[in-house]
């Protein structure tokens, strides 16, 4: 009988991060979405599809890097169809992430089967292979946890930093950061309000393609349907958990991944039902938008800016 | 009465009617166009991948209403999609994005199928309405929590309803897995006994009651809305909160009522399902019925009439695919995407504004 | 600014204003509401085009079509309602589209601090650049958004109504700032109504009635009661109304009723009054100064902080609003569209509003009987002439005067006690506003008590038995309204005197 001790260990650990960093990459997608002012609840689409056009361009052209790059385009595409629906459109920003949600999923799923000729499963391709940091793996513990894991593991720590240096140390952040909060203070100063969302918007799609990547690249080297199991929302959950700031939710990210990595190995354990710690994620998620519901959202989110 | 009398307020009757069959035509123009939108671009993916468009809609059509056995799982299909639209569009009569009605309508078919399996030796008039309540009370119960942590502490319903469908995925899954899990590899419970079954409309078919339960549910959730106190604050707090205020309406009241209600609903479509076609709690039974809801509720221009042509048509789409699926080859997930495109088209309808402007709509008539 | 011309459908907003401002110098526009002040200056920074009328700066003529040209010709405003990003702080803001750069791409956080800390030294407005925004109070932030207008080299500033939001001591911070800005060479144009003030800082005033120049006063010359008169002052006088009905009876009472508003400031500082049976009390004042406030905390819509309010001499202070109207509390919103009628409503789904869950209208506690209402609307229709298509029409579609005699017809359909009317005749016509005053008249007679709160000081001198002034969220003075006039209330609305 495997004891609850056995499984807290470095690899626990390991996993924990792997399983975070698809929620990395997707909740700072919905930061840059939100900070710019437009809800944006189709990053589990956007996820997901990045996810199968990472698998689709290794399968054409068996570099999964190719893929990595595929996965962004396309999510930036579902970005670029948001924003036009929701900004030039001043459509509903619930209603257009409802929709690309359930274009993803029929969408991947639908091509395929006409490609491969299953709805479940893709074929396999060659997935991203982990790489090893040479003096970082040697280091006890930590080393174990950190010093081997997918590139993407590691580009989402750059992805991390580099966003919290954007949006909070340059120019373009403060302005995202205007748009969002005061659209109207903003665009008397000068800004381009709309371009600043569609930017936003875009980048946000092809951070959560980046995501999708990671779970058909990075971890299993095949595209599954309906794979993101509403990951997408998570990240969402993250976002808000981390205070709309890319190093919160980044730390939002690795508790939600423990949370899913403990679950899987407390399977062994016994001690609860798989299907119980599936539902503290959500649980969580609750608890955080229902206590932290009154906490400062970027206030212009679910109204269409319209220049007078 | 006299004779005259009688004929004239017939005459007037007509009248009325003709103006309202008028005006209801007009006002559904948007949603005609974002269904022709889709199907149109819907083709445009099939031909894209090798399929036939017209091979395809046309089996599809066959097989939704070609034949009894396929008028019988169109209504079918349309049954529980259009419970899960009416939850969807009473609350957005009140302002509220329900987007939690998957989850509510598996909590309502559990608790439908806990009553069904126990409680034996009742007799079919007490059991089944008993059984059918329990769905009420689930669906109900899990539009409450969203509903109570909004107007408490102002926790955004989206996000809030969405979550809880998952919750209600994995604890009900939980559920049929170990404690009242059936003997054998599937995760279901055991049957539900006989008095609590739904009776079957068609043979053959799996039309079940559940169908003329959510005609009923359309009727009444329209009664609702229109001529009763509550409906009437309901729309009043949807239209202009403020106002409503000012009037002494209370908005939280009302939210709290219309995400219950919706819940309700949900639950009951959940109920039809479990104790009309499946006769058993199994895990997963839903395809994702909360989400078509939305998009018929959509499509159906957000009226719960409306919302029974949408959910035929979407059952139709549902039912037909599958024959599609098994004469054409075609994928199953075309139905997805031409959902997902409607959905999509009826998001932004300023769409059609700027279409027209740029004289879109000449071009369609003239290579028509 | 020559001849300066501006209509709003139909409306005279300026009417040939001629309007000039020499360097180093501060004058004040000076008017009641509506006079056209905002009009005028909103034209100058290019919000509005004006109809006829030319724009000279520094002698050149000038077409201003946006507020960036009027930026890029040294002019700058300052509105009553801030444009702050909240979350942001003071540099940030005000360097916001023109931010300085470090690397190409690197904000360059410490010119910015240093930029500004040099800006708000050298015209003595002081501000720490690095505090966030909404941490600051009012008085602050106005000093940012002056700073903001500054950083982008505003040689001519305009100031709209900036000592509404400012306490006291703000005042007197704001005016040290303006005198260094003078001494800077910047002129300044100060809108107010704020009689005292615009005194005190004034080179020179202007004073706007309607739409039109009624006097302009230099520094040595400046007579607070002559300012009043060419504000407020009326070529025929108003003949206040005969009331016959008039009763000792006490229907509403309010006592030292306190209450913060949005900002957290105190709107209400201690408001004391009464209004008698068949008595039409009129609250004249400037708008902002605690109306909204007071309006709904009488409703129910605003919590007290403290005070009592009774009606009839029952206490009802923590009454819901449901309570409120069920007991006979009624009210003619100020802002119809906003809080008055559901606009995608019918016209007689409104005319129930409010009590749609009574009797006849609600039966088994469910039920609506739109036979009743049915009933009810055409009653109503004709009893007030509606002018609508059919009692289906939406509200929407109605003109602003119809939309009003439905909210009227709603409200004193129900036999009312008491009557909140704020701003009712506002945005309509002659003839609708004439038939809301006949209306409330009518309700007076029938016993109702009515509190008229309106910044059209004609129609509260025409209606009222007393008039009460507040100001500044406190009542400063009341009046029977036989013995006083529109001078005294001017001067009483303007804050230059006090009982």
């Amino acid at each position: 009988m495997v004891e609850i001790i056995d499984i807290i260990n470095a690899g626990l650990f390991a996993a924990a991060l792997r399983m975070a960093t698809p929620l990395v990459f997707t909740s700072i997608g919905g930061i840059f979405s939100e900070r710019a002012g437009i809800v944006n609840i189709a990053l589990e689409g956007m996820m997901l599809t990045g996810a199968f056009a990472g698998v689709l361009a290794t399968f054409a052209t068996g570099n999964p890097w190719l893929g990595v790059i595929a996965s962004v385009l396309a999510g930036g595409l579902l970005g670029y169809l948001h924003a036009l629906l929701t900004v030039k459109f001043a459509g509903n920003q619930i209603i257009s992430g409802t929709g690309i949600n359930l274009l993803a999923l029929g969408g991947t799923g639908y091509l395929c089967q006409a490609i491969w000729g299953s709805r479940g499963a893709s074929q396999s391709v060659k997935g991203l292979e982990a790489i090893s940091i040479p003096l970082l793996k040697d280091i006890p513990f930590i080393g174990e946890i950190i010093g081997t894991q997918t590139p993407l593991v590691y580009i989402s720590i750059i992805v991390v930093v580099l966003s919290y240096i954007l949006l909070f140390k340059t120019p373009m952040g403060l302005r995202i950061r205007a748009v969002g909060e005061h659209p109207a203070a903003a665009d008397t100063t000068g800004v381009d309000v709309y371009k600043t969302k569609y930017l936003c918007v875009v980048l946000s799609g092809m951070l959560a393609g980046l995501g999708g990547a990671f779970l058909s690249l990075g971890h299993l080297s095949l595209f599954v349907n309906g794979m993101t199991g509403g990951r997408g929302f998570i990240a969402l959950a993250a976002m808000i958990l981390g205070g709309w700031t890319p190093v919160g939710a980044l730390g939002a990210s690795l508790i939600f991944g423990f949370a899913d990595a403990l679950q899987m190995r407390l399977q062994s354990v016994a001690l609860l039902p798989s299907q119980i710690i599936l539902t503290l994620p959500y649980i969580l998620t609750i608890i955080v938008v229902a206590v932290f519901a009154r906490k400062r959202a970027p206030p212009s989110d679910y109204k269409p800016y319209m220049k007078e | 009465m006299t004779e005259d009398n009688i004929k004239q307020k017939t005459r007037q009757i007509l009248e009325k009617a003709r103006l309202k069959l008028i005006t209801s035509l007009t006002d559904s123009i948007p949603q005609t166009i974002a269904v022709i939108g889709a199907f149109l671009i819907g083709a445009i993916v099939l031909a894209a991948t090798g399929y036939s468009p017209l091979e395809a809609y046309g089996t599809m059509l066959a097989g939704a209403f070609g034949d009894i056995y396929g008028i019988g799982q169109t209504l079918t299909q349309a049954t529980p999609i259009l419970f899960t639209a009416l939850a969807f569009l009473l609350a957005f009569k009140c302002g509220l994005f329900n987007l939690g009605a998957e989850g509510q309508l598996i909590i309502g078919g559990f608790f439908a199928a806990v009553v069904g399996v126990s409680l034996n030796g009742l007799p079919v008039f007490i059991h089944l309405p008993l059984a059918l309540l329990a769905g009420i009370l689930g669906g109900a119960i899990w539009g409450f929590i969203p509903a109570i942590l909004k107007a408490k502490l102002g926790a955004h319903e989206v996000i809030t309803t969405l979550m809880s469908s998952y919750v209600a995925l994995y604890v009900t899954s939980y559920f049929v897995n170990y404690p009242l899990k059936a003997p054998g590899w599937v995760s279901q419970t055991i049957p539900i006994a006989a008095s609590a079954e739904l009776p079957r409309l068609l043979p053959v078919t799996q039309l079940s009651a559940a169908f003329i339960l959510s005609i009923a549910a359309a009727i009444a959730t329209a009664y609702l809305l229109e001529k009763t106190t509550i409906g009437y604050e309901i729309r009043a707090i949807g239209l202009n909160p403020a106002a409503a205020e000012n009037a002494g309406i209370s908005t939280k009241r009302g939210m709290i009522l219309a995400l219950v209600i919706s819940g309700a609903i949900a639950g009951v479509g959940g109920a039809g399902e479990i104790l009309g076609v499946h006769r058993r709690f199994i895990d997963g039974f839903s395809p994702g019925y909360g989400w078509d809801g939305i998009a018929v509720a959509l499509i159906g221009g957000l009226n719960p009439l409306g919302s029974i042509i949408a959910a035929i048509l979407f059952g139709a789409i549902r039912s037909g695919g599958i024959s599609m699926n098994i004469s054409t080859g075609v994928p199953l997930d075309i139905i997805n995407v031409l959902q997902a495109l409607v959905v999509l088209f009826v998001a932004a309808p300023k769409i059609f504004e700027y279409v027209k402007k740029k004289g879109g709509f000449k071009w369609l008539k003239l290579s028509t | 600014m020559v001849g300066i011309t501006k209509s709003f459908s139909g409306t005279l907003a300026n009417d040939g204003i001629d309007f000039d401002v020499k360097e180093g110098e501060v004058h004040s526009l000076l008017g009641e509401n509506g006079a056209g002040k905002t009009v005028l200056m909103s034209i100058l920074y290019g919000l509005y085009k004006p109809d006829q009328g030319k724009i000279f700066v520094k002698g050149k003529e000038a077409k201003i079509e946006n507020p960036a040209k009027a930026i890029s010709l040294g002019i700058g405003m300052v509105h009553q309602h801030f444009m702050l990003v909240p979350s942001l702080t003071v540099a940030e803001n005000i360097v916001l589209g023109s931010e300085p750069e470090k690397y190409r791409f690197w904000l360059d956080s410490e010119k910015a601090n240093e930029d500004v800390t040099e800006l708000s030294r050298k015209y003595g407005l002081e501000v720490d650049p690095k505090t966030v925004v909404n941490t600051l109070p009012v008085g602050v932030q106005q000093r940012v958004e002056i700073l903001k207008a500054l950083f982008r080299r505003a040689e001519f500033l305009i100031l709209d109504e900036p000592t509404s939001v400012l306490s006291p001591q703000e005042v007197v911070g704001l005016f040290k700032a303006i005198a260094a800005l003078k001494q800077q060479g910047k002129s300044v144009v100060f809108i107010s109504h704020k009689l005292k003030e615009v005194c005190a800082i004034s080179d020179r005033i202007t004073v706007l009635k309607r739409g039109r120049i009624s006097g302009t006063v230099n520094k040595e010359n400046i007579d607070m009661e002559e300012l009043a008169k060419m504000m407020v002052g009326r070529e025929i006088p108003v003949v206040p109304l005969q009331n016959p009905f008039l009763q000792e009876k006490v229907v509403l009472q309010a006592e030292g009723l306190k209450a913060f508003d949005k900002r957290k400031m105190l709107g209400l500082k201690s408001v004391t009054f009464k209004v008698h049976e068949s008595e039409i009390l009129g609250m004249a004042g400037i708008e902002g100064n605690g109306q909204s406030e007071l309006i709904e905390v009488l409703m129910g819509l605003r919590k007290l902080d403290e005070g009592k309010i009774l009606l009839n001499g029952k206490p009802i202070t923590n009454a819901s609003v449901h309570e409120r109207i069920k007991s006979g509390f009624s009210i003619i919103p100020e802002d119809r569209q906003k809080t008055g009628l559901v606009l995608d409503f019918s016209v007689s789904d409104n005319l129930i509003l409010g009590r749609q869950d009574q009797p006849p209208f609600a039966e088994k506690f469910y039920k609506l009987n739109l036979e009743k209402e049915s009933e009810l609307a055409q009653e109503l229709i004709q009893e007030y002439s509606i002018q609508t298509p059919t009692k289906e029409t939406p509200v929407r579609h109605l003109s602003g005067g119809t939309q009003q005699r439905v909210v009227v017809a709603r409200e004193f359909s129900r036999q009312p006690k008491f009557i909140i009317a704020s701003q009712p005749t506002r945005g309509l016509d002659i003839g609708a506003a004439e038939y809301v005053r006949r209306k409330l008249i009518e309700m007076r007679d029938k016993g109702c008590a009515i509190l008229l709160i309106s910044a059209d000081l004609d129609e509260v001198l025409a209606l009222s038995d007393r008039i009460a002034v507040i100001y500044e969220g406190k009542i400063v003075a009341v009046r029977e309204h036989s013995k006083t006039n529109e001078l005294e209330i001017g001067l009483l609305m303007t804050g230059a005197a006090n009982d």
